[in-house]
């Protein structure tokens, strides 16, 4: 299934990209996601991710067409 | 409602006034609250010069949307004008603006309250900054007060 990565503010700057088209095989969760693009990193406590610009945890079950954002904590306002 | 990322210089008076102008409720709002969020010259005891403001296109949007739609849900909300600055932002340039208009301050006040609390800590905005010595990115917003973090 295909699926887009984004990366955001330090993420971005430290991957040296924003974003990824991938492929990978069914069944796979965003905290899946992260450990194949990130070669095995663990997760930052304060990152936060969204599927298809909804706010989701780390479980959620990715879908063919999905578009997946990595960003670190928000600083608006 | 509108809700609007807009990427340049913007006076959050004359939008007051102008959307104001606009909406047919005049004679029905009895309180107008705003929160008008400016760039400082210093942040966690280091100057500060100007910064950038990066966001997600789509999201943020759809974001601010939400949060003006969950406030009117509420408080007895009448209208709603939310506008937030992304780009390159210098000292002293407003960064966002949020107005509410009710028939009432308290709802008003607490409807204002709630959205830029919201903005601050879910809507997806981040800052960096431009120091003496090179960039850093803001890694959290501050609790809102004087000698906090």
């Amino acid at each position: 299934m295909a699926i887009t990565v984004k990366y955001f503010a330090v993420l971005r700057e430290r991957f040296g990209k924003s974003e990824d088209s991938l492929n990978f095989e069914d069944g796979i969760t965003v905290a899946d996601l992260w450990e194949k693009t990130m070669n095995g990193e663990d997760m930052p406590k304060d990152l936060m991710v969204a599927v298809n610009m909804e706010y989701t945890k780390s479980n959620t079950l990715l879908k063919d067409g999905d578009e997946v954002a990595f960003f670190p904590t928000v600083t608006g306002g | 409602m509108k809700v609007e990322v807009i990427d340049g210089a913007f006076d959050p008076y004359e939008q007051i006034s102008r959307y104001q102008g606009q909406i047919t409720i005049k004679g029905k709002f009895g309180a107008v609250a705003c929160f008008i969020g400016t760039m400082r010259d210093f942040n966690e005891n280091e100057r500060v010069h100007s910064m950038t403001l990066e966001y997600y296109p789509g999201m943020t949007e759809k974001h601010l949307s939400n949060i003006c739609d969950e406030a009117a849900k509420k408080w007895p909300v009448i209208d709603c004008l939310l506008i937030h600055r992304v780009g390159q932002i210098n000292i002293g340039d407003s960064i966002v603006l949020v107005a509410v208009w009710c028939a009432h301050r308290g709802d008003a006040m607490d409807a204002c309250r709630f959205i830029i609390e919201d903005i601050k800590s879910k809507a997806p905005f981040w800052k960096k900054e431009k120091l003496d010595e090179g960039d850093r990115w803001v890694e959290k917003n501050s609790s809102g007060h004087s000698n906090s973090l």
